[in-house]
Order: structure tokens, then sequence, then C-alpha cells
């Protein structure tokens, strides 16, 4: 059932991946973009983390890709015209990407630690949201603290930015 | 049931496809949400690896303390970057990563 719940998920996730890469509208790259983190989601409901699942839909789904196409609509982009491909960039590019695919196999299927089975979860159901909220409140305070002040100052900085003239 | 190198290796061909959005295409928006697209195959690898390295039969839910700020920050980000987007737009009239060559060498 997980296994097949997985497949679904994580081949839909990689289909909508492609079609990133692929489609020429950038508003059909952001909806693909958008289904893919819906299907991501549904994987980390899959590993047990529904409180980080529902964050990825809330966050990420809704907000930030509301965002792109908020601004894609502002800017009025059209669908890109089809340019001559840089050889050389095209021709690195797959080779980077082919290389950091090898190894990342290779790590992957050497160490048999990976080829475990889920392990089952003890004792009684705990709830995530609370496990989650005292291991930020006890453990990272400070850390929670810093992440507030930078998200002021990114607002503040986009409130600079989008002054009409910088000085 | 999916093993851990099942979650591991969707993550890194996510993470390979983002890679590929930022290197191929040349609209600067969609290199961004190649972008996004790395950090969310991070996210799924810290989340398999809470699940599958338990802590005294729980999760470790030190890895999805990590996730939330991940995703935290990659907001902040994203607000940024498009807010220099539409000022480049502003300046430029473009968002073509090949009309933008001011910094060449």
């Amino acid at each position: 059932m997980l296994l097949a719940a997985f497949w679904f998920f994580a081949t839909l996730m990689l289909l909508f991946g492609v079609s990133v890469v692929v489609l020429r509208n950038p508003v059909s790259c952001a909806m693909s973009l958008v289904m893919s983190f819906i299907c991501l989601a549904a994987l980390f409901v899959t590993l047990d983390a529904t409180f980080i699942g529902v964050i990825q839909v809330l966050v990420y789904a809704g907000a930030i890709m509301v965002l792109f196409l908020f601004i894609i609509m502002l800017l009025d982009l059209r669908e890109e015209k089809s340019r001559r491909l840089n050889f050389g960039a095209t021709v690195g590019g797959a080779l980077v990407l082919a290389a950091f695919l090898s190894i990342m196999t290779q790590v992957i299927l050497s160490n048999p630690a990976f080829a475990n089975q889920t392990p089952k979860l003890a004792g009684p159901k705990v709830s995530d949201v609370k496990m989650i909220g005292m291991t930020l409140f006890h453990s990272f305070g400070l850390p929670f603290e810093v992440v507030g002040v930078l998200l002021l100052s990114a607002t503040v900085g986009v409130v600079v930015l989008s002054r009409r003239t910088l000085r | 049931m999916p093993t851990l190198a099942n979650y591991l290796i969707a993550s890194g061909l996510f993470f390979a496809l983002g890679l590929g959005a930022v290197m191929l295409r040349r609209s600067i928006i969609v290199i961004f949400m190649g972008l996004e697209m790395m950090l969310n195959a991070a996210n799924l690898s810290l989340v398999a690896f809470s699940r599958y390295g338990l802590v005294s039969g729980h999760q470790n839910f030190d890895a999805q303390v990590l996730v939330f700020f991940i995703i935290s920050v990659a907001a902040a980000e994203v607000a940024v970057g498009l807010a220099i987007i539409v000022s480049l737009y502003r300046a430029r009239q473009t968002t073509h990563v090949e009309d933008l060559d001011t910094l060449k060498f």
C-alpha cells in the first residue's frame, strides 16, 4: 500500500518536474511546479511527516507559487521564443548532470544501510505537531529568533528594492 | 515498503531536474523555479532520513525542524529574488539571461 503510494507520487512528481524544464510558457511551468510540490507533500505524508506535508501545501504550493504567478502576470511574460541553443553550455550542463547522477547512484547503492525497510515506530503514537514544537522551542530557540530577524530584513529589503528610484 | 534508497534516488532525480532547469532554461523566472526544486529535493531527503533514523523509537524531529527552517528561508529568498527580478525588468525590459551581460567578462 505504502509502496504503491510511493511509486505513484514519486513518478508523478518527477513527470511534472520534467514538464517544468520542457514547457515553454512560464505559466504552465509554474502550474506544473505547483502539482509537483503537491505530490512532494504526499511523499512527506507517506513518511509520517504530516505537519511538514501540510506546511508544504500551504507555504509552497499556496503562497510561494502564487507569488511566482503574480510576478509572471505583472511582467506579462509571453511564451519564450526559441533561440539558438548555446552548444557549450548545453554539453557542459549535460556532463555535470551525468556526473552528479552517476556519483549519487553509486553512493546510494554501495551503502547497505540505505536498503533497510521502514523501521516500525515504537509505543503509542505521538503528535508530530507537538513534537516539532517541543524540539523547536527547547533546542532551537536562537535559530528560531534569527529566522525571525531574517524574515524582517527580507521584508524591508523588498520594500527598498521596489521603490521606483534607487538612491 | 519503500526503502531509504528509493526516497534518496527520487530526491536526487528531482534535484537533477532542478539543476537542469537552472542550466538549460534562459528565462530568469524559470531558473528561479529550478532553485526552488533543488531546495525541495533537499527537504525530501531530510524527511526520509528523519523517518529511517529513529531516535528511541520515534522519528528524528531535529530533521523536521531543519525542514521548517529551510522553508522559511526559502520564502524570504523568493520575496527578495522576485523583487530583484521586477526591478531588473523595469531597468531593462527583459527577463532573458542572455540579454543581461553587463557583468560578463
